[in-house]
């Protein structure tokens, strides 16, 4: 594992995407439509419980969406190309770093949606773009980490829901205690435990996947 | 067939006490606290379901990394089955936990921390079993199986073990102020409730044994060699 070789890697899924246009466009138009969506069916939102709760599950999917397809846009061949050039710790870090710049451009995309159309109600916006970063590097590792489980089986698509919702909650819920109380007035004191929480899981899931992702690698 | 004592002790011993903890826990004498009166009884029952649940889930765990580590298909096998057998208590502990909550708190489900905690962990472990059933290749399922497994389970202390004490707006009894903690059990109720869990905990890895047992026997009666 080096450097270099984590860059290289990222820097072929950026020029992947640029070429092919593919992940960026499809996840603003899922974003764009489920927020229209909700908009329609919701008309107005008033209160700010609703409006944290149905950014957050949008993100939720959206990102599910985003981060499903790393593994198994490429194919086997090229895979095991990979394997022959780079280590599997290196594999996984690049993967999780790219998946998190898609995350934030999916986050931004989300958060400037959904305020036009649903209402504006953020009192604390330092506090709510912390739990979006946060949130969107651990969406991103947790997810990545799944993604990789799920593309070694059968049935990918179906799998990645099922495998993630369990393991991504401790995260969503923390990440929505954060982002309700920046929407109700709320300080940095008392979030405080919440943004170490939300830290420690980040720092946990990519020790995790350093140490697991070696095993689902190799096949 | 004789019983060979030597061996099979802790099978005598765990249901010896699981009977116990039953006919005890409907008969002693209780204290009678406020809004939980004579319902009390279910920590005998129902708190012990969760505890056999964890056991078995860290069993599970326990072999899911040595299957890592030495790709012993023995160790996959055992993973798998603690975590049927796990779910089996885990289903157990639901149940028994919403029949109090009916009598205690009005309604079967409520949203609060150690509810939602509960209900995660069986939803993650039914996904690990869905999971084990979309690869066919038996090393290659017992691999990723384990990821999985070890993936979730230290998500799952997160949440269950760091979460709620931050929320610290339980409804149980012994969390937020509310009566009746472990530390402040009466000595008459440590009596059957410390037993009660190793009893079932010993009957639980009783079932898990004969679980294994039987998929061996089944897996050679159809592979003979």
């Amino acid at each position: 594992m080096a450097v270099s070789e984590i860059t290289s890697l990222i820097n072929k899924d950026i020029k992947l995407e640029l070429k092919q246009r593919y992940a960026i466009n499809g996840i603003l138009l899922y974003v764009v439509s489920t927020v229209f969506v909700s908009y329609l069916s919701f008309n107005k939102i008033v209160d700010t419980t609703t409006w944290n709760a149905l950014f957050w599950i949008i993100m939720l999917f959206a990102s599910v969406n985003a981060v499903s397809k790393s593994f198994v846009q490429e194919s086997l061949n090229r895979q095991l190309y990979y394997y022959t050039l780079a280590s599997p710790q290196s594999i996984i870090l690049s993967k999780i770093i790219y998946n998190f710049i898609l995350m934030g451009i999916l986050s931004v995309i989300c958060l400037l949606v959904f305020s036009l159309l649903m209402g504006e109600f953020i009192t604390n916006y330092p506090l709510f773009v912390t739990a979006l970063f946060l949130g969107s590097f651990g969406f991103a590792s947790i997810l990545t980490m799944i993604a990789a489980i799920a593309s070694r089986t059968n049935n990918n698509f179906a799998l990645m829901a099922v495998l993630s919702f369990p393991v991504v909650l401790p995260l969503l819920l923390t990440l929505m205690k954060v982002s309700r109380s920046a929407l109700n007035f709320g300080t940095w004191g008392e979030n405080i435990r919440y943004i170490l929480a939300l830290l420690l899981i980040n720092v946990i899931v990519i020790a995790l996947s350093y140490v697991l992702f070696p095993y689902l690698w190799r096949d | 067939m004789t019983f060979n004592f030597r061996r099979n002790w802790w099978k005598l011993l765990g249901l010896v006490l699981v009977f116990y903890s039953i006919i005890a826990g409907f008969l002693i004498k209780v204290p009678d606290l406020p809004v939980i009166h004579e319902s009390i009884r279910n920590l005998f029952f129902h708190v012990v379901m969760w505890f056999t649940m964890m056991v078995l889930f860290i069993i599970s765990l326990v072999n899911s990394i040595r299957f890592l580590l030495k790709f012993n298909m023995w160790n996959d096998l055992i993973a798998s089955e603690a975590v049927n057998t796990g779910l089996f208590f885990g289903m157990l502990g639901i149940v028994t936990g919403m029949e109090w909550a009916t009598f205690t708190w009005g309604t079967p489900w409520t949203n609060d921390p150690q509810l939602n905690g509960a209900a995660v962990t069986i939803l993650a472990y039914f996904a690990y079993l869905v999971l084990r059933r979309s690869i066919d290749e038996d090393s290659k399922r017992g691999r990723i199986a384990a990821v999985y497994n070890i993936f979730a389970f230290v998500m799952l202390v997160v949440f269950i073990g760091i979460l709620p004490r931050l929320a610290t707006s339980s409804l149980h009894p012994a969390t937020g102020g509310n009566p009746s903690t472990v530390a402040t059990m009466q000595p008459v109720m440590r009596l059957v409730f410390y037993p009660a869990i190793v009893g079932w905990i010993l009957t639980s890895i009783w079932i898990l044994q004969l679980r294994i047992r039987y998929i061996r026997l089944k897996y050679r009666y159809d592979n003979p060699e």
